[in-house]
């Protein structure tokens, strides 16, 4: 008998002993599904493991198709970076938190912005009204983002930037802050979110129509192929998509289709493949479901490097890997004792560096109540570096790998991704199906499932549906000032009156020019903010171009 | 407390209206009243019924139309019909979303209606809507829908001008040739018409009504029975019977109804349609089609509302517990289903008495 | 003909999170209510506007951007000065427990925070609306 046969018997035999023994110990319940309601059988063998060719499937890490890593040694040779997003208020404040975090031992730097930043309002703007400084940094000119980065030497430590409608303005922000340190900008490190596909679907800060915003961004990736080549030029995320209540299938797929949308907006705008490819990132949510997360993964490096070496015939290996960022899922934490959600941080976090993150960002314990307090945000920067300094799991590459339930995962999700992804393909790519409300709907179903699987008490989360405890509402969390906003204008109208204002009103009509014709956006951008011409200003010009987005919503 | 709603809904108080067509739509018998004395402006708004199957943008053209409108003067109100769920006999209305430019203008009122049970068609308090939002002294009135089951019969039945959507790659041939669509479209629009396959659209629509027109011509000169029944069988149960052709002025090349494209994302076409209608009106006016439409409308809605009386006062009079009964017999085949259903009647006649 | 409960669920200011917001939309059409979602980006006027015009029974406002102080108050206030302050109003999202007294004072009769079951804010319509 072949090993194989072996197993087969051995393994109908044990069957026939469980089920036997069922009537008098059943099992804890009649079906056993993963955080995203896959199957989960009875136990997983060497059967498991797929009928590929291990080599060809698995493969070794930093090597096609990147199954186990884009890296050979992976955190052999560098911890991911522990990078913690943040931001609130003013540019003094979040310049001040940034300054903790690094002295903390944190890697690099991630800025959130505010709601009418994220939206291409001055903080001055009608619908600004309660928001300015609320969710993050309230960025409205060049002025606030020198505070910001004051101090900060912008050639040793890598920026994350999460903006996605008017990322171009804030990577020239960026850019023009880096020149003023004296740094040129083929020095500069870091990342720009800009992934409008997902704002429509799942995060809704969008400005600008499809069209134009592709436009946008395709701007971007050339621009900074040339002047600014270490920076990713998009994060392309599925983190988002997630929270939104997708399925970790859906998660993967929807991003990816996304990400096919992105080459296929630059390749048509005339780039090369291997130009804009090798700095395509991705951000990744981490769920609670250990194995089926590592999984989740490892199946989106594998699909993503057949995607860019078969479909769009990349060359460049670096244009095959898929990097990615991940964030724990906020959604999966409570209110109700948020002590625990510490716990599900480690987990979640223990997910994503099993299953090779690039970067990592951990959730603080009051994530459903408020922005996080600098004692909860440490003990977040804590887990991840107790992860990589007394776990050991960083201690060699992809050490699930081989594992029958973990492989037997991999492949699966792998299948149920390239089926949407078919699907999508036939629809007409990802902007047809979101104009068409068909990922918004497969989202909004998964999420519709999953709040009535936890009211029937088909799922269980400890301390809300099930280990309950009647507690006292939670004391210290983070308020942001009110005069935030205040102060915020105040600081506009100087700049108003300071500022050369007939050099901003050319730049700005230079840049509605530049719009209407096809030239690069970045330079005008580039040139409007060195004028101090505000976020909004700026955005205003687009808005007069390009239109703005109406959303279609289904139901 | 219905005479002092009545005046507000006529000095355009926008609550008066909102709380006067709740009250139709649950059908609240001293409503009614109240509408009865707001017969002095009925008949003053042009009502313009859009339609289409999902996906073809009606939304977002309604959206469009009031601004044209609006520029023109006119003030509008706006009532978007969606399905309830036959299931919990909710309903999540959301066409309100794509209008959200008018969202503040006061001179613009939107409402969501739920079709509350007929399936796919328009609820019946549709029609009694329009009065309420006429009376508040709405120049146009515009109904949107869904083009599925009934709603383009029952948009007929309410509306001066009916505006059909289509749009390039739906499987055209079907919305198009559903069953008397093609008698009831004043205007034909293209929407999305910047898509591969729109001309074609139009080129199949205009020949359809080509067709349409020249059965109609050769029909109205010898009407009769055969005219009718080669109708469509549902457009005769439901009064579109009195629109028969003999009745109407035969439909001459010019006179066939516009195919227009428009692109309602940009606008483009809207001010064209706009005019469209707005001069198909006048001339409608002009040369008494509108009268007569209008009449076989009130004809229909006369039946309807008769209809609803007959189904409440049988409701009334526990017509259920003898239904009930009936239809046992019928199932043990103790009586045959039409006579059970002569019976009843009788008996709820006689009941009156 | 029964009556059938109407509802507004309302996205006030920027905050783009929209997934409990619909998931409440759908629990209250699946309860037989009427739900006009009016989407989002809504200012306090708009909100206020769609009430009137749809006669709705309840507002319901969804925020996680912690906005809430501001725009919750402001619905209800203009609300109050069209007349219309018969209709319930109450909000969800991320809302610290220490502003729900704020909230409660200005008029806001309930906050369901992250966690609570949508049957909850059904019982709560059905127990606390202010018209018949």
């Amino acid at each position: 008998m072949s090993e194989k046969e072996k197993i087969e018997e051995a393994l109908k035999g044990w069957e026939a002993k469980v089920e036997k023994s069922l009537a008098k110990f059943p099992e804890r319940k009649a079906a056993f599904v993963t955080g995203s309601n896959a199957p989960v059988r009875r136990l997983y063998t060497p059967l498991d493991l797929g009928k590929r060719d291990t080599l060809e499937s698995i493969g070794l890490p930093g090597e096609f198709p990147y199954t186990r890593g884009v890296q050979s040694t992976m955190y052999r040779g560098r911890f991911w970076t522990m990078r913690q997003y943040a931001g609130f208020a003013s540019a003094e404040e979040s310049n001040a938190r940034y300054k903790f975090l690094l002295a903390q031992g944190q890697t690099g730097l991630s800025v959130a912005f505010d709601l009418p930043t994220q939206i291409g309002y001055d903080s001055d703007h009608a619908l600004a009204a309660g928001e300015v400084g609320k969710v993050g940094v309230a960025i409205d000119s060049l002025e606030d983002m020198e505070t910001l980065f004051g101090g900060i030497p912008l050639d040793k430590v890598s920026t994350s930037m999460t903006i996605n409608a008017p990322a171009s303005v804030l990577l020239a922000m960026y850019i023009a802050v880096a020149e003023k340190q004296g740094i040129p900008a083929d020095k500069l490190d870091g990342t720009i979110q800009n992934d409008i596909l997902k704002e429509y679907v799942a995060r809704g800060t969008y400005i600008f129509p499809p069209v134009p915003s592709m436009r946008l961004i395709t701007d971007i990736f050339a621009y900074c192929s040339k002047e600014v080549p270490n920076w990713n030029t998009i994060s392309i995320s599925g983190y988002h998509i997630r929270e939104a209540g997708s399925t970790a299938i859906q998660e993967v797929a929807f991003t990816l289709a996304d990400g096919i949308a992105y080459v296929e907006a630059a390749i048509k705008a005339g780039l090369d493949v291997d130009e804009f490819a090798p700095r395509l990132s991705f951000f990744f949510n981490a769920h609670n479901d250990l194995f089926e997360e590592v999984a989740k993964f490892r199946a989106a490096r594998r699909v993503w490097a057949h995607i860019m070496k078969e479909r769009f015939g990349a060359k460049n290996p670096k244009s095959w890997m898929l990097r990615f960022h991940t964030q724990t899922g906020g959604s999966t934490l409570t209110a109700q004792q948020p002590e625990n959600n510490v716990v599900r941080v480690t987990i979640q976090a223990l997910a994503a560096v099993l299953g090779g993150t690039q970067s990592l960002h951990t959730n603080s314990k009051d994530e459903a109540l408020a922005l996080p307090t600098e004692a909860s945000v440490r003990i977040a920067l804590r887990t991840q570096q107790i992860l990589a300094y007394e776990s050991g799991v960083a201690e060699t590459p992809d050490p699930l790998a081989g594992s029958y339930y973990v492989e037997s995962l991999t492949n699966s999700i792998e299948e149920g991704v390239l089926t949407y992804i078919k699907r999508i393909d036939d629809m007409g790519g990802a902007v047809k199906a979101i104009e068409q409300g068909y990922i918004q709907q497969e989202i909004q179903d998964s999420a519709y499932s999953w709040q009535m699987d936890v009211e029937k008490d088909e799922r269980v989360v400890v301390g809300l549906n099930k280990f309950q405890v009647k507690e006292d509402p939670p004391k210290g969390l983070l308020r942001v000032d009110p005069a935030v906003g205040e102060r915020q204008v105040a600081k506009l109208t100087a700049l108003r009156a300071r500022r050369d204002n007939a050099a901003t009103a050319a730049a700005l009509a230079a840049l509605k020019t530049a719009a209407l014709g096809s030239d690069n956006l970045m330079p005008p951008i580039l040139a409007a903010v060195k004028t101090y011409a505000t976020l909004g200003e700026i955005c205003d010009v687009l808005r007069s171009v390009f239109g703005e987005y109406r959303p279609s919503v289904m139901f | 407390m219905i005479d002092t709603l009545a005046r507000r809904c006529l000095d355009g108080d926008p609550r008066a209206v909102a709380r006067l067509i709740s009250l139709l739509e649950d059908g609240n018998k001293d409503a009614f009243g109240t509408l009865a004395a707001l017969v002095e402006r009925m008949g003053q708004a042009q009502v313009i019924g859009i339609t289409g199957p999902p996906g073809s943008g009606k939304s977002t053209l309604t959206d469009k139309l009031i601004g044209e409108f609006r520029a023109r003067g006119k003030r509008v109100g706006v009532i978007a019909v969606d399905p309830s769920s036959p299931f919990s006999g909710g309903a999540i209305l959301g066409d309100r979303l794509r209008m959200q430019g008018h969202a503040t203008d006061p001179g613009v009122f939107i409402r969501s209606l739920a079709s509350r049970g007929r399936l796919g068609g328009l609820s019946k308090a549709t029609a009694f809507a329009v009065r309420a939002l006429e009376a508040a002294g709405y120049d146009i009135v515009i109904i949107e829908t869904v083009g599925v089951g009934q709603s383009e019969v029952d948009i007929v039945k309410v509306a001066d001008t009916v505006v059909l959507v289509s749009v390039p790659g739906l499987g055209d041939d079907i919305q198009v040739i559903k069953a008397g669509i093609m008698e009831i479209g004043d205007i034909f629009v293209v929407n999305k018409s910047d898509r591969d396959g729109a001309d074609r659209v139009v080129r199949e629509i205009r020949a359809m009504l080509e067709t349409q027109a020249m059965l109609q011509r050769g029909k109205s000169v010898s009407a009769g029975p055969d005219t009718l029944a080669a109708r469509n069988a549902e457009l005769l149960h439901h009064g579109q019977a009195d629109l028969r052709p003999e009745t109407l002025p035969a439909r001459e090349a010019f006179d066939l109804p516009p195919v227009m494209k428009t692109i309602a994302e940009t606008g483009e076409g809207v001010p064209e349609l706009v005019e469209a209608i707005l001069s198909r009106f006048v001339k409608s006016l002009a040369s008494g089609e509108l009268e007569i439409r209008r009449h076989a409308s009130i004809k229909s809605q006369l039946k309807d509302l008769v209809g609803w009386q007959v189904m409440d006062y049988f409701v009334d009079r526990e017509g259920d517990g003898r239904l009930e009964s009936l239809a046992r017999s019928v199932q043990a085949r103790k009586i045959d289903i039409y006579s059970a259903a002569r019976e009843l009647f009788a008996t709820l006649m006689q009941g009156e008495k | 003909m029964e009556r059938k409960i109407r509802v507004i669920v309302a996205k006030p200011g920027l905050d783009g999170h929209d997934r409990g917001a619909k998931v409440i939309a759908r629990a209250l059409r699946d309860a037989g209510m009427e739900v006009i979602y009016t989407g989002l980006r809504q200012t306090p006027e708009q909100i206020v506007q769609a009430a009137i015009q749809e006669d709705a029974d309840v507002v319901a406002l969804s925020i996680l951007s912690g906005a809430h102080n501001h725009l919750f108050p402001r619905v209800v206030e203009l609300l109050k000065e069209k007349g219309a302050d018969d209709i319930l109003v109450f909000g969800g999202g991320v809302i610290p427990d220490e502003d729900i007294p704020f909230l409660k004072s200005k008029g806001i009769a309930e906050i369901f925070g992250p966690g609570t079951p949508t049957s909850a804010t059904v019982d709560f319509i059905k127990t606390h609306l202010k018209r018949a």
